[in-house]
């Protein structure tokens, strides 16, 4: 096989996997977050549909297609129905970087348990998941309904503001690592447990898991959709598959926030003391996958832990804790962080 | 000068501790709370498999009583319908037939006896109205069915097969 010919198959079929892996997470991670709910509310979760429960995303999406499809008479309908899609689409592309396990050697051939290991890794996450808020505020205007505007406004100042706290943590970061490559972030953290990235930012740490609540739109930071004020916020006026893609993007943006949070403080798919093998096979490649969901599995609990704590923030609350507490501290971690490394010559300082 | 001691005011707002105002240890509590209960027995009974204790004065299908030789204590005397604050009960009165002496304890008897569960409200005052103590209420409480006609009961369904004495459990 030509060369240009293994490589097409090579990322097809690894692109097909990761995908497949993440939506098939996705979706039973509604079951997940109804059934923990449930678990933190002293009652069962959903248990009806087959052992556990464990049939529930199938039946939800059989609904979803088979409801009735809803547009309101003055709704713009072409940014109607395309609204969930970008929702859907930018978590969606998320996936092309994150690193999800180590390379392995299949007949002399090196794959890479990951998509693509861009050079920008970091900066095209950030770029693609402020593209979501394109579709809540879409939606939000198309829908024709003051409730769902205002949830689509409040969506996007919410997340505009908690990008910058996001963003400015993760330069410290990048200070640090000097690159921002995921790959090589991972590859920075492994060793003894203590080269967790955590370990060396956690005031970095803090900021950026309290923005990628903000930003995930999860409560306590729910506002764009908080029901006792504006009835269902931007997707009030969807149903049907449309509702469901809504439904779907969320927690796509919930999952691989929580990689996110595993790779790039965590030590992402790489186990403490454990150094990759020489020759890593398929066997070390599957270890580091299951380590890496392990890992995300871990934070999404915490997503919904967090959900059935904490009480959903006041609007002004909600803005004052970005600007005037996350963002200004944000500034302080990356000029400690630089004083740190200029003090001790640290690396990525060439 | 009088006593110029200020109350404490509950409604001042007061000082937060260093630890209240970085919310972290706070929430690390709260978080503590709702992790134990995450841990404990759901106290969810699963209805159709698993039903719940109801007590025996719970006020639900009526019964028409009948006496230790088997008789029908009503006497058609329609005080529970006159009783009956959601004219749930409609009764036909008659003179007992001759071959049907031998089931009544009068000569006055209900012909026909039904009552609309779908209007009925469970009150219990047929019970209290009832000077035969023919009607109670009983525990039973699963009506459901696909039609109103379906429950409007009849006299045949609401009386008992086998009579007996009557207890007062309370």
């Amino acid at each position: 096989m030509s060369e240009i010919g293994a490589f097409l198959l090579e990322k097809t079929v690894v692109g097909s996997v990761m995908f497949g892996v993440t939506l098939g997470v996705v979706a039973y991670a509604t079951l997940g977050e109804r059934k923990l709910s449930g678990f933190f509310q002293d009652r069962h979760g959903p248990n009806r549909a087959g052992p556990w429960g464990l049939f529930q995303p199938i039946a939800d999406g059989v609904k979803f297609f088979t409801k009735e499809e809803f547009i309101p008479d003055r709704a713009n309908k072409a940014l109607f129905v395309i609204a969930p899609t970008f929702t859907f689409m930018a978590a969606g592309f998320l996936i092309a970087v994150i690193p999800f396990g180590d390379r392995i050697v299949v007949n002399g051939r090196e794959i890479l348990l990951q998509i693509a290991d861009v050079n920008i890794g970091i900066l095209y996450i950030l770029a693609i998941s402020s593209l979501g808020v394109y579709g809540v505020i879409t939606g939000g205007w198309a829908s024709n309904n003051k409730y769902s505007l205002m949830g689509g406004l409040r969506s996007s100042s919410q997340m505009i503001s908690y990008e910058i706290a996001m963003g400015l943590a993760v330069v410290a970061l990048l200070i640090d690592h000097g690159t921002l490559s995921l790959r090589q972030i991972v590859l920075n953290q492994t060793g003894p447990i203590w080269q967790w990235s955590v370990f060396t930012h956690p005031l970095g740490f803090i900021i950026f898991y309290v923005s990628a609540f903000a930003e995930a739109a999860r409560i306590p930071f729910d506002l764009p959709e908080a029901e006792n004020e504006l009835v269902g916020g931007y997707h009030t006026e969807y149903s049907a598959m449309k509702f469901g893609l809504f439904q779907f993007g969320e927690y796509t943006h919930m999952t691989l926030a929580s990689g996110l949070i595993a790779t790039l403080y965590f030590g992402g798919w790489s186990i403490p003391w454990l150094t990759a093998p020489a020759e890593p096979t398929v066997w070390w490649g599957l270890l580091t996958f299951a380590v890496f969901w392990i890992k995300t599995f871990f934070f999404m609990f915490v997503f919904i832990w967090v959900r059935w704590t904490l009480p959903r923030f006041r609007y002004d609350q909600l803005m004052g804790l970005g600007w005037k507490k996350l963002i200004p501290l944000a500034v302080l971690n990356i000029l400690a962080m630089a004083a740190i490394l200029i003090a001790t010559g640290g690396a990525g300082m060439e | 000068m009088a006593n110029t001691e200020v109350k404490s005011d509950p409604f001042r707002k007061y000082d937060l501790t260093l630890a209240e105002r970085l919310y972290i240890p706070a929430i690390m509590k709260g978080m503590g709370v709702t992790l134990s209960h995450f841990f404990r027995k759901p106290v969810t009974v699963q209805y159709p498999e698993q039903k719940p204790e109801i007590s025996h004065r719970w006020r639900g299908r009526h019964v028409l009583k009948r006496d230790e030789f088997g008789r029908e204590r009503c006497v058609g005397c329609q005080m529970c319908e006159l009783a009956c604050p959601a004219d749930a009960i409609t009764i036909q009165a008659g003179e007992v037939p001759p071959e049907r002496r031998h089931l009544h304890t009068t000569e006055r008897y209900a012909v026909t006896y039904e009552i609309d569960m779908l209007r009925c409200i469970y009150c219990g005052m047929c019970e209290e109205a009832c000077p035969e103590a023919a009607i109670f209420l009983t525990p039973f409480y699963e009506f459901a069915e696909d039609s109103r006609e379906k429950l409007i009961y009849s006299k045949e369904m609401l009386t008992e097969k086998v009579g007996g004495p009557i207890f007062y459990k309370d």
